[in-house]
């Protein structure tokens, strides 16, 4: 410093400050000075301590988030940090390797999905369910967005908070005696009036949606954009939501992410291309450079805050591209046919819970096939349920009955390839024991 | 002399399938996926084909990186060892709170320390990027202005404002009026005619994008109380003035923090951030839901709030950007923080002394901060444009600044060099940035010529959009 200082003829560091009234100068911050290398690691170390992970302590909550296995490959390629320590790609000549790996998840997401075009990210799943209803007030001009009530809370209000101040209604119509939005609710509406219509394939109880023909029949009738919340994990098995008539479809981009409490997961977005100019958020293109090889670069800039300013079709700059790099480097590792067996092992270890849970009294509502999730009522009261669990090192599924009050005693499971045979019948066995002790 | 790695890497749908297996999917017909166009590639083709593309990448960690306003420091290592923790990692949303202490821990002192360098008094961590912070605080705004019973339409940014921040009022539902600067500077009186009762918010950021600090700050928060309005603080700029000064006692209402920014947490190529925001206590009960409290010694999830605005994202923020954020502060502490911010001043005003000549002149008096903003425009008569400029340095293994940005100067070079760098970087920076300037037009026009591949064709990457391997 002393050096720069002397190049630059100052005497104090404070003269570069002087701009700054001297009432509301300070000097340093009222936190402990700085440590260690070793003494962070070790403070962090010994807080998140405190944490039960899924590595302690089996869990089997569901509600959109699940744990899912991440390759060593995946987590080998993110951590380049050519990848990590690069900025958004504003200079394609230097970031063609961020801007071709975009440009491949963009694409994989368009083969899972149907659609025609991705965006790169948006920060996650409920939030691009607030762009997606704003995306389609713009494209069709109308007010009202039409939600199932058995979505998540957080969700619903997430939603609210991108919708209102665009002057968009958002409505729900209830789920049916199978646990499925109950799209004859929507015949009320005239043709016209809804501006888009949400559905989730699997929907928030675990459903798979399979009445693509009704859904089609229905957005014939309303005139109104269909948006699907999708598990891409799903989607390599069953046909694809533009075969179910989506204009939109978003989810959270799980693929190649961990849990992570929640947070660093991609909100996938992606819509048929005569909507792409009023979609958010960033696109990659593929190109040529001036001697004619192929090459890529951020395009279809003209929608974005940095050209448009208030006009643009969002605020979005920076999202979560290195989650998209995990997720698309995730899927070229599991492959085509991994990915299938991932989603059939999935399925495979719900439905073997699910039918150990009906051998110990378990009620499950809902008659439809599921993914890996499913709703299952206990015949003991759920709370002192997951408290017994709890105490033996399980976590237990997610009660149901704060939002859901008709279901006031049911649990949300969430079952995927990381539970064992194992560690399902230990869970069940608990179970059993806890329901005789309650 | 530099080169880029440079393959011709083909698309991962050109790779040779290695591992096609069959799946039996039994599932009904009816749903039942035929065909999924996805290649089943082998572990080795795949990781060689990303260590490919990584090496056709520039990085902080690769060399010198001043894009302004974005604040592309060192990320140190720790950081990204401690969030990759099965504690971090494995750990659902949804998970009782006994099982989540350490979590909660960990977001309670971030949110204290946060509070402590900016002089606000809470923090939300929910936002993810610092534009989804704006969009924040513009909600947070208008559910103060309806709890008095107001409804105010309008949010006023300078015209150097970034373009999130007129984007994010206009999300919110807001009426955007931009006022012109003076020097550089925020123009009072143009100010002054725009406030009215009918102002919801003045956005600001401060130094604002030119590097320049807004000195009549204290009259600025009078003028904006006046009239009843919020001040909001745009904190990409945080990086100059650490242990320096607070928003908070400079009058801002509202402030947002990219702590993939100013606390050192790696960009990603794009994100994952955090944009934290912080208020004053008057306006604590409408930050997002759930807060982080302490009770005794045991955290727990608040959702009571009946006037919180409810949620901005599905959960609780960018979990591991928090973390490395939070093992950042621990590291630097206060006068590591103020040393941070210290040395990228420093950096700054040396580099700026060492480009700013008759090539790159410097709009607008007065002194600069942490970056500083120069415009090319002499050299414009050679036929060099900033565009030039920046791919010419490319071809010496330099990232450039930004450019065109902040709208209000002519070619402009917009330069942050931060802490990070050493004087020898800087003084090379500033001496290669003079060559390009005598070098042959011809020679910078066609820039790059070093790097993987030429200048890119991005009028017909728009014109002819071809957004996935399908397109082609
Ligand atoms: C001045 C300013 N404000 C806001 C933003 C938006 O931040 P983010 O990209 O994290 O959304 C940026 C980022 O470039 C910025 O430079």
């Amino acid at each position: 410093m002393k050096k720069l200082m002397e190049k630059l003829g100052i005497e104090n560091i404070d003269e570069l400050f002087d701009d700054i009234p001297e009432e509301i100068r300070i000097d340093g911050i009222d936190i402990p000075p700085g440590k260690e290398e070793i003494e962070v690691e070790r403070e962090i170390v010994s807080i998140l301590k405190k944490n039960k992970s899924f590595e302690d302590m089996p869990s089997f909550l569901g509600g959109g988030i699940k744990p899912h296995y991440v390759p060593p490959a995946v987590r080998h390629i993110v951590s380049r940090s050519e990848f990590y320590t690069s900025y958004t790609p504003y200079q394609p000549e230097f970031s063609q390797g961020m801007l071709q790996s975009m440009f491949e998840y963009q694409s994989v997401i368009c083969e899972l999905t149907g659609m025609d075009v991705a965006n790169i990210s948006m920060y996650d799943a409920a939030t691009a369910l607030g762009e997606a209803a704003r995306m389609s007030k713009r494209v069709s001009r109308k007010d009202v967005f039409i939600i199932p009530k058995n979505i998540s809370w957080e969700k619903k209000s997430v939603l609210a908070n991108y919708a209102k101040n665009a002057g968009i209604k958002v409505e729900e119509i209830p789920y049916d005696r199978e646990g499925r939005a109950d799209i004859s609710a929507l015949e009320k509406y005239g043709n016209g009036e809804v501006a888009g219509i949400y559905l989730e394939n699997p929907n928030f109880f675990g459903i798979i949606e399979d009445r693509i023909d009704e859904i089609n029949e229905m957005k014939e009738k309303t005139g109104a954009m269909v948006v699907m919340g999708v598990d891409p994990l799903l989607l390599s098995i069953v046909k694809p939501p533009s075969e179910y008539g989506a204009d939109i479809v978003i989810g959270d981009g799980w693929m190649g992410n961990p849990m992570n409490f929640g947070g660093s997961r991609l909100g996938i977005f992606s819509c048929r291309k005569e909507h792409i100019r009023q979609m958010p958020g960033r696109i990659i293109g593929a190109t040529v450079d001036k001697n004619g090889k192929r090459a890529f670069c951020m395009t279809l800039q003209t929608r974005e805050q940095h050209i448009r300013r208030g006009k643009a079709t969002s605020n979005i700059c920076s999202n979560e591209a290195l989650c998209a790099i995990a997720f698309v480097s995730y899927v070229a590792i599991m492959g085509r046919d991994g990915l299938r067996s991932v989603a059939i092992k999935n399925m495979e270890n719900a439905k073997y819970v699910a039918s150990k849970l009906s051998s110990i009294g378990f009620e499950t509502p809902f008659s439809r096939n599921f993914f890996n999730e499913f709703v299952a009522i206990p015949p003991v009261d759920a709370e002192a349920l997951n408290e017994k669990l709890l105490k033996n090192g399980i976590h237990g599924a997610f009660m149901l009955g704060q939002h859901f009050p008709e279901l006031r005693n049911g649990l949300l499971y969430g079952v995927t390839e990381m539970h064992t045979k194992e560690t399902i019948d230990r869970m069940v066995e608990m179970t059993r024991e806890a329901i005789n002790d309650v | 002399m530099y080169r880029m790695a440079n393959y011709d890497e083909p698309l991962l749908n050109e790779i040779e399938e290695r591992k096609a297996r069959d799946v039996e999917i039994k599932i009904s017909d009816k749903i039942r996926r035929e065909k999924l166009n996805l290649p089943s590639l082998s572990e080795r083709d795949v990781v060689k084909h990303f260590i490919h593309l990584s090496q056709m990448n520039y990085g902080v960690d690769t060399g010198i990186y001043p894009l302004g306003s974005c604040t592309m420091k060192y990320n140190p290592k720790l950081l990204e060892e401690v969030a990759r923790s099965d504690k971090v990692e494995h750990i659902h949303p949804r998970q009782d709170e006994t099982t989540v202490q350490g979590s909660l821990e960990i977001m309670h002192n971030l949110e204290e320390a946060l509070c402590k360098i900016t002089g606000m008094d809470a923090f939300s961590l929910q936002p993810i990027a610092g534009a989804h912070g704006e969009f924040t605080g513009m909600l947070i705004v208008r559910a103060y202005h309806e709890s008095n019973g107001e409804e105010r339409k309008e949010v006023i940014v300078p015209d150097s404002a970034h373009g999130t921040n007129p984007a994010s009022a206009r999300m919110a539902g807001f009426e955007v009026v931009e006022i012109p600067s003076k020097d550089g500077r925020v123009d009072i009186d143009a100010l002054r005619s725009a406030l009215s009762k009918n102002t919801a918010a003045f956005m600001l950021t401060n130094p604002n994008t030119l590097g320049i600090f807004e000195k009549d700050i204290l009259e600025i928060s009078k003028e904006v109380r006046k009239v009843g309005a919020l001040l909001y603080y745009d904190g990409a700029n945080l990086n100059a003035i650490m242990g320096k000064a607070r928003p908070g006692d400079m009058g801002f209402d509202i402030v947002h923090l990219n702590l993939h920014k100013t606390f050192a947490t790696p960009h990603g190529g794009g994100g994952p951030g955090a944009g934290p925001v912080g208020v004053k206590a008057e306006l604590e009960k409408f930050l997002p839901v759930p807060r982080v409290v302490k009770e005794g010694e045991t955290y727990h999830f608040d959702y009571s709030s009946r006037h919180s605005i409810g949620k901005v994202s599905n959960f609780y923020g960018n979990f591991p950007v928090l973390l490395k954020a939070y093992a950042y502060i621990l590291m630097k502490g206060s006068d590591g923080l103020k040393e941070a911010t210290e040395r990228a001043v420093l950096n700054s005003n040396y580099l700026m002394s060492k480009v700013v000549g008759k090539h790159y002149t410097l709009p607008f008096g007065g002194s600069r901060m942490h970056e500083f903003v120069v415009s090319a425009k002499n050299l414009k008569e050679r036929g060099i444009r900033a565009l030039d400029v920046a791919k010419r340095l490319l071809d010496y293994g330099l990232h450039p600044p930004t450019i065109y940005f902040p709208l209000i100067v002519e070619e402009a070079m917009m330069i942050e060099p931060t802490e990070s760098e050493s004087m020898d970087a800087l003084d090379k920076y500033a001496e290669i940035m003079n060559i390009i300037a005598e070098e042959d037009a011809e020679l910078v026009r066609n820039a790059p010529s070093n790097a993987p591949i030429g200048r890119v064709d991005e009028a017909l990457a728009a014109r002819n959009p071809v957004l996935k391997w399908g397109d082609f």
